[in-house]
Order: structure tokens, then C-alpha cells, then sequence
């Protein structure tokens, strides 16, 4: 009893952070994941991102700020990272999780960031490191539980947080879109609806197209900004890019963010106020 | 953000991190002398070695022809009927010089078995011996040969795989071949690209291993659904299955595979087997597509453990196209080289070399060191052979690249790995992948030539030594063609021709082989191993049936030993289990030894 009373006594006052939950949910998903069907190839890639991901946010915000800063955001872009990159060798995972890190000090508009870290990482490795570096673009196994699963614990999870409306619109967006690709192509609708039931397409439909600090605010513009993702991604695969999802993130995203922000600076200097903190919960696969 | 300073080198630290893939990519150009342009001396003085195509010279005049399938998959048939080509060299009449046979993989055409004249050059028999015409609608089309003596009448018998009805012809001590009535223990129909001749049981007859790669049920020229392909392209147990066929003498076979446990349903596309474990009975290690390798541990020939997981090397499933084993570090003990796919910016899978390393447990385990040694970015690699084309005493390793080679400046990977990536109800139906057109999926791409340095890392030379090619090569073999005592590589391509090619060494590297002949042991002693001391070198090498991608090579052991002039030992283990040491045996010869019969 009186363990019990001393464990209590320590735990006292510690409260859960809803800021946890995407990395342990992200966590769970990947150790699922390789515990079925081993898709890391070996822990010391995933480790290296996030090792990586770790001393970059650190030593970065340090100097640049000139205070330590909490882990959980870094954390996230390493374990993304980790699960993305395809590469058999160990660099490719350290260096797309420092330029992902970096990116966020960097390519800054307004003082902040406008490029999802990990989008902004994975295309530079796809289009620096070409013959290091794949994504990750099969199943995991064949069997539709894995599938199921996350789709199911995705969407529970996003539709608290009040984004599922994203992940939604996305999804008929695309499916959408295939309709016409398949028509202008003459490819098999079926071969192109394939690649949404990969799991690519499971962590960026709920884990980076949802990210708050890289999407808009209202409503109905995140619907929009997420409608002209899907469209130039079906540009992009009407010109045969294998990663279009992460090209068109890559190009859709930081063009709205900078349209919001502008915006948005500009009515606030008219109305000589400041706009609300964003301050609500993320899921995301990097939430910088 | 603190100040000015910090923003410009915030700024600097990301443009390097950019900039690092380019550094990376072009170290290697930048580091060594990018002026390649080939030239025999400087091949010589460089890599101690240069190659010489000799196809035309030496009378080969072989081309391959791929199945015409059944219609219904005529939109994407480059890519099923991507294989047959294969060579697999032997001394059929056992006069000393090499032979090879080739396969042939379109209805009505012929394969060729070519018998070696001694004079640099070589004359097609196939047709005057019986084994030429094999391909038809009743039977099938060749897909490999492997040779072994299963009577042990010291003349090598001929096993030929098929997408259709297997083959086996005996050997009429090398006057003609006549074919075996095999038994209901055989397959009526298979999609067989791999076998092995290989004595699991060590009972001193050679027992065969046959590999499915489509599923038996299916015929590929008269297919009943299009749900054919298969249902992952990294998990894929919806291939063929499994034989074992154990060899009761007489001609007798009785198929073991489930009471033996080797039971799998992967897409098998290589085999190949050797004693892993130091136990005395081989092992066999089986490379699949669309999934993992599968390590198959021999116990004491009662039966095979799966222990690919366990020993590490059976978790990430790649694209398994080759099985050749390799004393790469020359540490006496035998790496696994496994060839997958890697396209840039598409998917890197990354060849692997398997190299073993005992655990605290005492089993085998494997570490993939690929990477580390520079051996890893092939392509869409088939076959690879480890052979020491310059004599240097280190085994170098030649891959074979490229899968469809039709219009140039095509691709058909967005539409592959479009379908690769869904779901099994989509990727296992022929019907849902995308027409190619007449396009292009990882074609023209050249074969790779590795040097090993011997101090831990390969060097890809094919430009530099007068070697590159760029068709689409499917099966590699090495063979001392001319007695010379350097290897030569033959190299089979698809819907290509067969290709020889000479080596050409420094004139003060020596070399050693060992041509074995077991008495108790079977006949064509494969098994057999000979572990070589020299000048403080030791490497192991064994006599193997199957090796590579649908290859075979030469069965004598051939060792360069580099300037060395003597040699210390050769010990030669046996699989009846009989060790022989053979001390300060002569070099450049090539070393006739009998099992029982062989001198201290």
C-alpha cells in the first residue's frame, strides 16, 4: 500500500501532454508495422534519423534562439523520416532528417516556417540523392488489417482533432482525379487508385497533409489548398512522377501558406491587432 | 533569431547539407583518374587484367528468343517473358575442355550445347547429341540447365528447367545424350527457372532441388484467369512451390520436400547450396522475387530449418534474383551475394552480400555488408558470378544488369511502381497493370565489373577493362575456356545474344584450380571444398551444381594467388566427410584430384 502511495505521490502532478500523442501514435503504427512485416530493413536507420533529427532541433535552437527546446516535434520528423526513406545505406536517413530540422529555421516567411519539414527533406533527398534514395512505395504485407487498421485509428484520431474534413477531401480528390487520369491515360482505373492502398499514401494522407503549422486556418481553404494538392499531384502522374504526392505538398503548400500569411499580415496591419496564437492540437507528421 | 551573424551561417550549414548528395555521388569520379577511356596497357598496369569479346572469333553465334505467351498478356509480356536465357558450362566428354549449353525460350527454336575444339573455338552439337530441341507447345520452353553425375558413371547428366515439363537427359559417356522417363514424382507441368544437383543426404548420389517461380497450376500460353502475377511485390507467397527429389539410385527418384520441411510457395528465381555451417551437409539458400531470402539449414540431411529469420538474413524482402557464394575477404568462409533491384530515384533495394559471422548461440548468422564493401548498387541485377579475373589472389564479382531494353528514352517505372505498391486484389491480376507500349523498364544498363582491393572494397571497372555491356543479361558464368589458366566470363542475354569474354592478366600473376572427382563421395563431387593456404592468404572455395542466376560454372576450383610463386597446402574436404591435404601442390596447373586418392 504504501508503494502504491509513494508511486502515486510521484506521479502526482504529472499530467498528460495531448502533444505526446502523435509521436506515440506514430510510434505504435511503425512498431506494428515492423514487427509484421520489417519494413525498417534495420533499427540503426531509424535510429540514425532520429538521432539526427534530435542534435539538429537542438544545436539549432539553441543558437538561433537561445533556448533548448522539447523533442517532440524532432521526434516526429526522425521516426517519419525513418519510415519514409528507402535507402540501404545509413547517410541518406541522417541527412533528410537535418535538412528537414533545418528547413524550419530557414525557409521561414513571417516567422514561420511554410514547408513541412519531412516533405521539404524527402524531396530534397529525391531530387539531390536520386541514386541513394527511394520512398517508401509498397505494401506493408499483403494483408488488409495493416491497411485497416490504420486507416481506422487514423481517422478516429484526426476527426478529434477536427481534420478529418482534410484527409477526406483528399481521398475524393484523388479518387476523383483518377477517373480522369485513367481516361486520359487509358491506364486501368484500378492501377490507378493502386497506389492509395500502399501505405505512402496512409502517412501522408493523415500524418502530413494535415499539419497545422504548415496548413492553412479556415476551413474551407484547407479543403481548397488540399482540392489543388490533388490536382497537381494528377498533373504530376499524368507525367509519370512516381513520388507526385510529395512534388505537389512540395509546391501546393508553401505557396498557400505564403498567400495566408500576406493576407493575413496584411488585414492585421489594418486593423492594428494581432491574429490568435495557433495553438490547436496536431497529429502531424511534423508539427515544427 | 539572435543576430545577423547566425543567419548567415544558418544559411551556410543548409546550402552544405544540400550540397552533401552531390559531394557523395561524385566523390568517387573526382578521387580517381576519370580519364577511362579503355586501353589494354593501361588496363593491365591499372586492374591487371583487360577483356576481350570473342564471341564472333571463337565461332558462338547464339541468340536467344523469349516465349510468346498467352494473349491475354500481351500488354505487359516484355516483362513476363523476361527470362530463359541462360548458359551452364561443363566438360561433357570429359576431355578437359570446357563445354557450355545454352537455352533457347520460344517455341521451336533450338538450344545449343557447345562442344569445345581445343583451338579457340567451338561447334554446336546439341542437335547431333539430343538436346537441342526441347521448346515446343507440348513440353514447354527452356528456362536453365544445371549438370551433375546422378548415375556416378564420370560422365556429367543434364537437367533441364522449364516452363513446362522438365527435362533430364543421361549423359552416353559423352557420345549423345538419351533423355529419362521420369516418374509421377515429377511435376507434369512447372514454371521452374532454378534447380540443384546437390547430395543433401550425403549417400553419395546427387538428389535435385526444383524451384516454382509462377505456380505450378498455371500454363502460361493457355491461361484460364489473369490473376497470375503476384499478390505483393515484397511479400508474395503466391508463387511455385517447392521439390525435393531424393536420389534412390537406378534412375529412382522420390520427391521429400514436405517431409523434409522445405515447404515454401516464394517466387524462387535462384538456388544454390554449399555447407554454411561447417556441419558437413550443404545448405541451401534460395533468392526469391517479391520477397526474402530463404536460408534452408541442412540437418544432417533429415531435414531443412528455415532459418533465414534467425539468422538474419530472411526479414527485408527485396527482389531475389541470384544465389553465387564468394570467400570474399578470403577469411575461409563463404559470403552469400543476392541480387535485387535498385533504379535511382525509384527504388533501392541494394544487392546483398551476406557474410557470416558465428553468434553467442554457435548458429550461423549474417550481416549484409554489401554497402561497406561498394558491391550494392547494381541495377535490376540477374545474375553474378565471384571469379579472380586478374589473378590477384581476391575474388572479384561480375553482375549482370538490365531487365527490358525496348524504345530507348522510355520508362515504363511510373506505371510499375504505381501497381507494385497496391493492394494484392490489384497487383496479383495481370488485367490491372498498365500496357508498356513499347517502352523501356530499367533497360540498357550496364553490367557491373567489381575488383576487389583486397583490403575491403570493390572498384567497378567494366569501361575501364574493355567489358561493358548493356543488354539485357540474364545468366553469368566463368569458365577457363582455353586453358590458360585465366577465367573467361560468358555472359547470356535475353532476346540477346550470348556473349564470351577473354581475360588477359599481367604476366607475373600466377593461379592454381583443382579439378575434383569424388569415389565415395558422388561422382561429380559437389560438395567438395577446397580451402587453399599461400603466402599467409587462405580462401574456400566449393564445387557446386547451380551458381548465380540459371548458371553453372566450370567445376574445377580456380584460385589466382597473385605474384606468389608457391603455394602451402590445399585441404580438401570431401562430403563423405574424408579430408585430404595436398602439401606445396604446383602452380598454374590445374590439379586433377580423386577423392582417396589424393597424396600428402
Amino acid at each position: 500500500m504504501n508503494k502504491v502511495s509513494s508511486i502515486a505521490g510521484m506521479l502526482k502532478g504529472v499530467r498528460y501532454n495531448p502533444k505526446y500523442t502523435p509521436p506515440l501514435l506514430i510510434t505504435a503504427i511503425l512498431l506494428a508495422a515492423h514487427i509484421s512485416f520489417g519494413i525498417l530493413e534495420s533499427y540503426p536507420k531509424l535510429l540514425m534519423a532520429i538521432g539526427a533529427s534530435f542534435v539538429t532541433e537542438l544545436l539549432l535552437h539553441r543558437l538561433l534562439v537561445g533556448s533548448w527546446r522539447d523533442l517532440s516535434s524532432a521526434y516526429i520528423s526522425g521516426i517519419s523520416v525513418g519510415i519514409l526513406i528507402r535507402s540501404p545505406q545509413l547517410w541518406p536517413f541522417a541527412l533528410c532528417a537535418m535538412i528537414s530540422i533545418a528547413s524550419k529555421y530557414v525557409l521561414r516567411y513571417k516567422d514561420q516556417h511554410i514547408w513541412n519539414p519531412s516533405n521539404f527533406g524527402v524531396v530534397a533527398m529525391l531530387l539531390l540523392a536520386p541514386q541513394s534514395v527511394a520512398v517508401l512505395s509498397i505494401q506493408w504485407g499483403n494483408n488488409m488489417w495493416a491497411m485497416l487498421i490504420i486507416w481506422i485509428i487514423g481517422s478516429v484520431s484526426i476527426y478529434r482533432l477536427r481534420r478529418f474534413h482534410i484527409c477526406a477531401t483528399y481521398v475524393i480528390s484523388f479518387f476523383v482525379f483518377a477517373v480522369f487520369r485513367s481516361w486520359f491515360t487509358g491506364t486501368p482505373y484500378l492501377a490507378e487508385i493502386s497506389p492509395i492502398t500502399g501505405p505512402m499514401y496512409q502517412l501522408f494522407t493523415f500524418f502530413m497533409i494535415t499539419d497545422p503549422k504548415t496548413t492553412v486556418k479556415s476551413k474551407w481553404g484547407q479543403i481548397f489548398v488540399v482540392v489543388c494538392v490533388a490536382f497537381v499531384e494528377m498533373i504530376f502522374r499524368i507525367n509519370e512522377a512516381v513520388y507526385a504526392p510529395f512534388y505537389a505538398l512540395f509546391i501546393v503548400g508553401p505557396i498557400a501558406m505564403f498567400i495566408e500569411l500576406w493576407w493575413n499580415d496584411r488585414g492585421q496591419q489594418e486593423m492594428v491587432g494581432e491574429g490568435p496564437a495557433r495553438t490547436e492540437p496536431t497529429m502531424a507528421i511534423d508539427n515544427g | 533569431m539572435k543576430t545577423k551573424k547566425s543567419k548567415i551561417g544558418l544559411f551556410v550549414f543548409f546550402a552544405i547539407l544540400l550540397a552533401t548528395p552531390y559531394i557523395i555521388a561524385n566523390y568517387d569520379v573526382w578521387s580517381v583518374d576519370s580519364n577511362a577511356a579503355f586501353d589494354q596497357q593501361t588496363a593491365l598496369d591499372r586492374h591487371g587484367f583487360y577483356m576481350e569479346d570473342v564471341t564472333e572469333a571463337w565461332g558462338v553465334d547464339f541468340k536467344h528468343q523469349a516465349p510468346k505467351l498467352d494473349a491475354k498478356l500481351e500488354h505487359i509480356m516484355p516483362q513476363v517473358a523476361s527470362v530463359g536465357a541462360s548458359v551452364s558450362v561443363v566438360d561433357f566428354n570429359n576431355d578437359g575442355l570446357q563445354d557450355f549449353y545454352v537455352t533457347n525460350s520460344a517455341y521451336e527454336t533450338d538450344n545449343a550445347l557447345y562442344k569445345n575444339n581445343g583451338d579457340n573455338s567451338f561447334t554446336d552439337v546439341a542437335d547431333s547429341m539430343g538436346v537441342a530441341s526441347l521448346n515446343n507447345k507440348e513440353e514447354g520452353v527452356s528456362m536453365s540447365a544445371v549438370w551433375g553425375d546422378y548415375d556416378n558413371d564420370g560422365y556429367e547428366d543434364l537437367f533441364v528447367t522449364k516452363w513446362g515439363k522438365v527435362t533430364l537427359f543421361h549423359n552416353d559417356q559423352g557420345a549423345t545424350f538419351s533423355r529419362v522417363e521420369l516418374g509421377d514424382e515429377f511435376p507434369e507441368w512447372i514454371n521452374s527457372n532454378t534447380a540443384v544437383w546437390f547430395d543433401y543426404d550425403q549417400d553419395g548420389l546427387l538428389d535435385l532441388f526444383l524451384g516454382g517461380y509462377f505456380h505450378e497450376s498455371i500454363d502460361l500460353w493457355n491461361l484460364e484467369t489473369t490473376e497470375i502475377m503476384p499478390e505483393s511485390f515484397e511479400y508474395a507467397k503466391n508463387g511455385g512451390r517447392k521439390f525435393l527429389f531424393h536420389n534412390l539410385g537406378n534412375g529412382q527418384f522420390e520427391e521429400v520436400s514436405n517431409e523434409l520441411g522445405l515447404v515454401s510457395n516464394r517466387w524462387s528465381y535462384a538456388a544454390s547450396s554449399t555447407d554454411l555451417n561447417g556441419s558437413g551437409y550443404p545448405d541451401l539458400v534460395i533468392a526469391n522475387d517479391y520477397g526474402v531470402d530463404e536460408l534452408f539449414i541442412n540437418n544432417k540431411g533429415k531435414e531443412f530449418v528455415n532459418a533465414g529469420e534467425r539468422a538474419g538474413m530472411g526479414f527485408a524482402p527485396k527482389s531475389g534474383m541470384n544465389v553465387s557464394f564468394g570467400d570474399v575477404m578470403n577469411r575461409g568462409e563463404q559470403a552469400i551475394y543476392v541480387t535485387n533491384i535498385s533504379e535511382q530515384g525509384v527504388l533501392i533495394q541494394g544487392n546483398n552480400l551476406w557474410v557470416p559471422r558465428r553468434g553467442k548461440d554457435q548458429n550461423i548468422h549474417f550481416q549484409n555488408l554489401a554497402g561497406s564493401l561498394g558491391i550494392e548498387l547494381g541495377g535490376w541485377s540477374y545474375g553474378a558470378q565471384f571469379g579472380d579475373l586478374n589473378l590477384d589472389g581476391y575474388l572479384d564479382l561480375y553482375v549482370a544488369n538490365g531487365f527490358v531494353s525496348d524504345e530507348e528514352g522510355t520508362d515504363y517505372w511510373y506505371d510499375f511502381s504505381m501497381v507494385a505498391g497496391g493492394n494484392k486484389s490489384i497487383i496479383a491480376d495481370a488485367n490491372n497493370w498498365p500496357a508498356m507500349k513499347g517502352r523501356s523498364l530499367s533497360g540498357y544498363q550496364e553490367n557491373k565489373i567489381w575488383l576487389n582491393d583486397g583490403a575491403g572494397k570493390f572498384r567497378e571497372v567494366a569501361d575501364a577493362v574493355g567489358g561493358s555491356l548493356n543488354l539485357d543479361s540474364r545468366s553469368v558464368a566463368t569458365a577457363d575456356l582455353n586453358n590458360d589458366g585465366r577465367l573467361e566470363v560468358l555472359v547470356a542475354t535475353q532476346k540477346g545474344p550470348l556473349k564470351i569474354y577473354s581475360t588477359t592478366t599481367a604476366e607475373d600473376k600466377n593461379w592454381i584450380a583443382f579439378n575434383l572427382k569424388g569415389t565415395t563421395s558422388n561422382k561429380s563431387a559437389i560438395g567438395a571444398s577446397v580451402r587453399l593456404f599461400w603466402n599467409n592468404h587462405q580462401q574456400v572455395q566449393s564445387v557446386q551444381s547451380a551458381s548465380g542466376f540459371s548458371s553453372q560454372n566450370q567445376h574445377a576450383l580456380h584460385f589466382g594467388l597473385g605474384k606468389a610463386a608457391t603455394v602451402e597446402k590445399a585441404v580438401v574436404e570431401w562430403p563423405s566427410g574424408q579430408v585430404d591435404t595436398l602439401k606445396s601442390p604446383v602452380i598454374n596447373k590445374t590439379h586433377l584430384l580423386t577423392e582417396a586418392a589424393v597424396h600428402e
